[in-house]
C-alpha cells in the first residue's frame, strides 16, 4: 500500500514536472481566468475574446515579429477566483508551460498576489479588469487595461453635477467587492469636496451574492437623495434597479464601467432605460475597428461583448504589439520576457477598441472614457467624451 | 535503536531533501508552490480533525479562524519589519526578520486560538448541529469584522508580507518560505500526536463517546472542550499565518465559507479520528486539484464525483478511524511515532 | 414610521424565501437527521428549470402569462421533487444502507450540491438567465408604503406553504410515519411502515417545495446563475437550525427571523455592519437557546 502510494504520488509529481515539447515557432500567451467560482461569467468573456483574436491572427497565417510568422498558442488557466490557486496557476504558467507573458487575472483578490509572482519571476503580466491601485504599483512588470477609480471617479462626480444639475446623492455599493468599494469611496470623497460635506445622503452597502436590496434601498429612497451611484456588476445593477423602481424610486442612477454588459439590458429590461454610466466605449456609436469587434462577437457567441470581453481583446492586442515590438524573438525564454518588458514600454500609443491608450509609470493606461446612456432599443448611446487632463 | 530514530530520519531526509533541490532550482517554483500549499491544507486537516473527528462536533467555520491568524501575523510581521503605507518604517531592523518569524505565526497562532473561544464558550451548552451554526456564523463574524477596519484594507486586502521574505532571504540564501511550511507542518502534526495520546487527550475521545458519562467519570468538559478548541483554531492560524506569507497578500474574501468547506471535505475523506487520514487526504486533494487542472470547468464535477464514488466504497473515509500503524502492524516495527 | 412598515413587508418578503428553503431542509433533517446541503442547490435547479419551463410556455406554446404560471407551479414542482428524489437514490440511500456515519452522508450532500452547480456552469455557460416575467407587476402605495402583488403572494404563498406542512406532518397518516421515523429508525420498519418510501416521500416534499420557492424567487428577483443557491441555502439552513431543527414551526419562524434581522439591521445599522451585527444576533440566540427557538432539549440516556 504504501509503495503503492509512493510509486503513484512520484508518478504524479513527474507528471506534473514533464516538460512539454515547444514547438519551434508559435509563441505563448498564458491566460490566468475566473472560469468557476464567483464571477464565471467574467472568465468566459475574457476566454471568448481571445479566442476570437487568436482565430483572426492565426487565420491571417500568425504573428509577424521581426519579419518572421509565429503561430499563437493560448494557454487558458482556470484560477477558481481563489488568491492561492492564481499564484499556483501563474508559476505554472511562468514554469511549465513556458509562456512569454500572461493575461489576468481580472479580479483584484487574485491580480494581486499573481502580480507579484510575475514580477518576481520578470514576467509580462497585464490585467484586463482589476482597478485596484496596488495590483501595479511598482510592479514595473505588471500592467492593466481597465480605468483607475481616480480617474473613473471624477468622470462620474462631474457629469452627474453637469447633466443631472445634482446637489445631493446616495452610494450603494458591494462591501466585499474590492473595485465596488474602491469606486464608492472615491466617489463619496470627490462629491462631498464640491457640493460640501453631508452632501452623500446616504452611504449604503450590500453583499456580493446578495439578491435582495429592499432594506438599503427604502433607507437611501427616505433620504431622497438628486441620484444614487451604483457602482457595481451588471447582474446586480438589474436587480437593484427593479427593486428600486418596486420601492417607488423614479429618479436618476450612475454607473460605472462594470455596467457594460449586453446582458445588462436582458436581465434588467425597461426599468434601466434612460439610465447613464462611465465607460470605455460606447457600443451604440461605435465606428471602425470597434464596431467590428462588437458585430463579430454577437454572431459568434450570439451575444454582445461586455467590458472584460473588450478589455481582454485590447490587453492581448497590447501584448501583441509589445512581442512585435521586440523586433524579433529569440527562444531564450528570459531574454524575450524582457525584451516583451521593452516592447511594452516603446508603446507610444495603442489604437484599441476601448479607445487610445498607453501606459504612465507605474502600468495603468492612460485613455479617454465616456459617458453613454441607455436608449429604448437597449443600445448604449455616447453621451459624453472625456479625457484626463 | 533505528526505530526509535526512524521517524526522525525520515523526516529529516525528506525535508532536508525538498529544501536542497529547492536552493538548487531543480524543484521548479510551481511545485514548490503546490508542496507549500499541501503543507498548509495538512495543518488545516489535521486541526480540524481534532475537534470534527476525535471530539465527533461538527464544525465548519475553520476558515474564519485561519483569518485571524493570517491577519494578525501578516499586520504584526509588516509594522514591527516592513516599510508600509498604514504603519510607516519598520519599528525593528529588518535583519532580525529571520528570528521573528517563527514568533509572528504562532502569535497568529495565540490570537486565533482566542478566537476559538467565540465558538468554545458557547460550546458548554451548545451541541451538535446547532453548534455547527455557531461555527458557521463565527466565520461571517470574523470575516466581517475584518471587512469593517478600514485601515488595515477592508475588502482591498492587505500587503507588504513579501518584504520580510526577501529580508530573511538576503539575511541567509536559502528558500525560507518552503522551511517554515515544513517545520510548522512537522510541529503541527506532532503537537496534534502528542496532544491525542495524552492523558487530557483521552479526555477529548471520551467527549465524543459520551459526553455525560465522560462527565460522571470526572472528566472535565467544558474546560476540555475549551481547550480543545483553542489548539483546533490556534493550528488553524498557525496554517492562516502561512498562508498569508506565501501568497504575500490576504483578503477576508479568501477565508470563506467554501474554504472552510474544502477543509471539511479533506477531513471527512481521510477518516474521521485519524491523524494519518488526515494527511494523506490533504496530500490527496491538493495533487487532485493540481492534476485535473487541465479539464477547467468539469474539474469541479469530477473530483465531486469521484468523492461521491469513493464515499460509497469505503463508507468511513480512507482510514476510517485507523492510523497507519493499525493497518499495518508490521510498519509498527519500524517507527514509533509520538 | 412608513420606514419601518416598509421594512416590515421587506422583510416579510426575503424572510419568505429562507422560510421555504428552511422548510426542505427541516423535514429531511427530521426525518433522516441529515442536514442536506445540496438543498440550495435544488433551489437553483428548481429556479432553472421554472426559467426553463416558463420560457417555453410563454414563447414555444405563446400561452398567456397566467396560463403558463399556473402550468408552471405544478411542472416546476414535480421536476425538481425529482431531482430531490434522485439524489436520495443514488446517492443517499446507498450510504444510508452501508450504515455510515451521518457526517459522511453530509459530505455526500456537499459534493452533490458542488455537483449541480458546476454541471449547470458546464452546460448552460456563465451567462446569466433573465427570468420572463410571468404576469404584470403592479406597484400599489398606501401612504407612503411601497409593495407589489408579487410580494403578496410570495408572502401568502409562504404561509399557505406552512400550513400545508404542518397539516401534512401533524395530521395525516404519512406524517404519522415521519414523525414516527424521526423518533427511532430501527423499531418503525418493523411494525411495517415502509421505511424507503417514507424517505422518498420526505425528499418529494422537500424538494417540491424548494422547487416552488425556486420560481418564486425567479420571478422576484429574475437573474438567474448557477451559483444563486449556494449562499441562500447556508443561510436558510442557518435559519433552520436557529428555529430548531427538525420542527416546522421552527424552520418557518427561524425563515422569518433571519429574514427580519438581515433587513432591520440595514435599516437602522450601517449596512456594512450587516453580517457581524445578524449572526452576533443568531450567536446570542443559540448560546441562549441551545436548541434552537422550538428545538427539544434531548434527555441523554446514561
Amino acid at each position: 500500500m504504501k509503495r503503492l502510494l509512493t510509486t503513484l504520488s512520484i508518478s504524479c509529481i513527474a507528471m506534473i514536472m514533464a516538460v512539454p515539447v515547444i514547438a519551434a515557432d508559435t509563441i505563448k500567451i498564458g491566460f490566468n481566468l475566473e472560469m468557476t467560482g464567483d464571477i464565471p461569467k467574467v472568465g468566459e468573456s475574457s476566454k471568448f475574446a481571445a479566442e476570437m483574436l487568436k482565430a483572426d491572427i492565426n487565420g491571417a497565417g500568425g504573428l509577424e515579429v521581426g519579419g518572421k510568422k509565429y503561430k499563437l498558442e493560448f494557454i487558458y488557466e482556470d484560477n477558481e477566483a481563489k488568491a492561492e490557486s492564481a499564484v499556483t496557476t501563474t508559476l505554472k504558467l511562468i514554469e511549465k508551460d513556458e509562456v512569454l507573458a500572461m493575461i489576468g487575472p481580472n479580479s483584484t483578490k487574485q491580480a494581486i498576489p499573481a502580480g507579484q509572482v510575475a514580477n518576481d519571476n520578470e514576467m509580462v503580466m497585464i490585467s484586463p479588469w482589476s482597478t485596484n491601485p496596488d495590483t501595479t504599483f511598482n510592479r514595473p512588470w505588471v500592467f492593466r487595461a481597465a480605468f483607475l477609480d481616480s480617474f473613473q471617479g471624477p468622470m462620474a462626480v462631474n457629469f452627474a453635477i453637469k447633466t443631472f444639475k445634482a446637489k445631493t446623492s446616495a452610494v450603494l455599493y458591494d462591501l466585499s467587492n474590492d473595485y465596488s468599494k474602491g469606486l464608492a469611496e472615491v466617489f463619496k470623497k470627490l462629491f462631498e469636496g464640491k457640493m460640501g460635506a453631508g452632501s452623500v445622503l446616504a452611504f449604503e452597502s450590500h453583499g456580493t451574492k446578495d439578491q435582495d436590496f429592499s432594506a438599503q434601498l427604502t433607507k437611501i429612497i427616505a433620504a431622497k437623495p438628486d441620484f444614487i451611484f451604483l457602482p457595481d456588476n451588471y447582474n446586480q445593477v438589474a436587480l437593484i434597479v427593479k427593486q428600486a423602481r418596486q420601492l417607488g424610486y423614479k429618479g436618476e442612477f450612475m454607473g460605472s464601467d462594470a455596467w457594460g454588459s449586453s446582458e445588462l439590458m436582458t436581465l434588467c429590461g425597461k426599468d434601466c432605460v434612460g439610465l447613464h454610466f462611465s465607460t470605455h466605449y460606447a457600443a451604440a456609436g461605435a465606428t471602425g475597428a470597434t464596431k467590428e469587434f462588437i458585430e463579430r462577437y454577437k454572431a459568434k457567441y450570439s451575444y454582445t461583448p461586455d467590458d472584460v470581453a473588450a478589455l481582454t481583446w485590447d490587453a492581448t492586442g497590447v501584448v501583441l504589439k509589445a512581442i512585435q515590438n521586440t523586433g524579433g524573438l529569440t527562444g531564450k525564454l528570459k531574454k524575450d520576457r524582457k525584451a516583451i518588458r521593452a516592447g511594452m514600454a516603446a508603446i507610444t500609443s495603442f489604437g484599441g477598441i476601448t479607445g487610445n491608450m498607453k501606459f504612465n509609470e507605474q502600468g495603468d493606461p492612460i485613455k479617454c472614457g465616456v459617458v453613454v446612456q441607455i436608449t429604448k432599443n437597449g443600445e448604449f448611446a455616447f453621451n459624453e467624451s472625456i479625457c484626463p487632463e | 535503536m533505528l526505530r526509535r530514530y526512524s521517524v526522525h530520519l525520515s523526516l529529516a531526509t525528506v525535508g532536508g531533501l525538498i529544501i536542497y533541490l529547492a536552493h538548487q532550482e531543480y524543484l521548479s517554483l510551481y511545485i514548490m508552490s503546490v508542496l507549500m500549499f499541501m503543507g498548509v491544507n495538512i495543518i488545516l486537516s489535521t486541526s480540524l480533525n481534532l475537534v470534527n473527528g476525535y471530539m465527533g462536533e461538527f464544525s465548519c467555520g475553520h476558515a474564519g479562524f485561519m483569518c485571524v491568524g493570517a491577519y494578525v501575523s501578516s499586520l504584526l510581521g509588516v509594522w514591527l519589519f516592513a516599510n508600509d503605507k498604514v504603519f510607516g518604517a519598520p519599528l525593528l531592523n529588518p535583519k532580525y526578520t529571520l528570528y521573528a518569524f517563527p514568533l509572528l505565526i504562532l502569535v497568529g497562532g495565540i490570537a486565533a486560538a482566542f478566537a476559538g473561544l467565540l465558538v468554545a464558550i458557547p460550546s458548554y451548552k451548545t451541541r451538535g448541529d446547532y453548534l455547527a451554526i455557531i461555527t458557521l456564523a463565527s466565520n461571517y463574524i470574523i470575516i466581517s469584522v475584518i471587512e469593517n477596519i478600514g485601515a488595515i484594507g477592508g475588502s482591498r486586502g492587505f500587503m507588504g508580507m513579501k518584504q520580510l521574505i526577501s529580508a530573511m532571504e538576503k539575511r541567509v540564501d536559502l528558500p525560507w518560505m518552503p522551511i517554515w511550511v515544513f517545520l510548522f507542518t512537522v510541529f503541527c502534526i506532532w503537537l496534534m500526536r502528542r496532544y491525542i495520546s495524552s492523558t487530557f487527550g483521552k479526555g477529548v475521545t471520551a467527549i465524543c463517546q459520551d459526553e455525560v458519562a465522560a462527565e460522571i467519570m470526572s472528566v472535565n468538559t467544558n474546560k476540555i472542550k475549551t481547550i480543545t478548541f483553542m489548539v483546533s483554531s490556534g493550528m488553524a492560524g498557525i496554517a492562516g499565518g502561512l498562508f498569508a506569507y506565501i501568497l504575500g497578500y490576504v483578503n477576508p474574501g479568501s477565508f470563506n465559507i467554501l474554504k472552510s468547506t474544502e477543509v471539511l471535505v479533506m477531513v471527512y475523506l481521510g477518516g474521521m479520528a485519524s491523524l494519518s487520514g488526515s494527511v494523506l487526504s490533504a496530500i490527496l486533494f491538493t495533487i487532485l486539484l493540481e492534476l485535473l487542472r487541465p479539464l477547467q470547468i468539469i474539474k469541479w464535477i469530477v473530483i465531486p464525483l469521484l468523492l461521491i464514488i469513493l464515499m460509497q466504497f469505503r463508507p468511513e473515509g480512507i482510514m476510517g478511524n485507523r492510523e497507519l500503524g493499525d493497518i499495518f502492524p508490521k510498519l509498527k516495527k519500524f517507527y514509533r511515532f509520538k | 414610521m412608513e420606514n419601518l412598515v416598509q421594512n416590515i413587508i421587506n422583510a416579510l418578503q426575503w424572510g419568505s424565501f429562507y422560510a421555504l428553503i428552511a422548510l426542505g431542509y427541516t423535514l429531511v433533517y427530521g426525518v433522516l437527521t441529515l442536514i442536506n446541503f445540496a438543498h440550495g442547490d435544488v433551489f437553483m435547479v428548481g429556479a432553472y428549470i421554472a426559467f426553463f419551463s416558463a420560457t417555453f410556455l410563454l414563447t414555444t406554446l405563446g400561452l398567456p402569462g397566467w396560463i403558463a404560471l399556473a402550468l408552471c407551479i405544478p411542472l416546476t414542482m414535480i421536476l425538481t421533487a425529482m431531482v430531490g428524489v434522485t439524489l436520495e437514490r443514488i446517492a443517499y440511500r446507498p450510504l444510508r444502507n452501508k450504515g455510515a456515519h451521518r457526517l459522511y452522508v453530509v459530505i455526500t450532500a456537499l459534493m452533490c450540491g458542488l455537483i449541480l452547480e458546476h454541471a449547470n456552469l458546464a452546460i448552460f455557460g456563465a451567462s446569466r438567465k433573465a427570468f420572463p416575467p410571468l404576469i404584470a407587476e403592479h406597484v400599489y402605495t398606501i401612504g407612503g408604503v411601497t409593495f407589489t402583488n408579487l410580494k403578496i403572494a410570495v408572502i401568502a404563498t409562504a404561509f399557505l406553504a406552512f400550513m400545508f406542512l404542518h397539516w401534512m406532518v401533524t395530521k395525516t397518516r404519512v406524517g404519522m410515519a415521519m414523525r414516527a421515523i424521526s423518533y427511532d429508525k430501527f423499531a418503525v420498519p418493523l411494525l411495517g411502515i415502509p421505511l424507503d418510501q417514507i424517505i422518498v416521500v420526505t425528499f418529494i416534499l422537500g424538494s417540491g417545495f424548494a422547487g416552488l420557492a425556486g420560481l418564486l424567487f425567479a420571478m422576484s428577483y429574475p437573474v438567474l446563475e448557477p451559483y444563486m443557491g449556494a449562499l441562500i441555502g447556508w443561510k436558510a439552513f442557518i435559519a433552520a437550525v436557529v428555529g430548531g431543527i427538525g420542527d416546522i414551526r421552527g424552520a418557518f419562524l427561524g425563515g422569518f427571523l433571519l429574514g427580519t434581522v438581515e433587513i432591520m439591521v440595514v435599516a437602522f445599522f450601517p449596512s456594512t455592519y450587516r453580517d457581524l451585527i445578524a449572526f452576533t444576533v443568531l450567536l446570542v440566540i443559540l448560546t441562549w437557546k441551545p436548541t434552537g427557538l422550538f428545538g427539544i432539549a434531548k434527555t441523554t440516556k446514561i
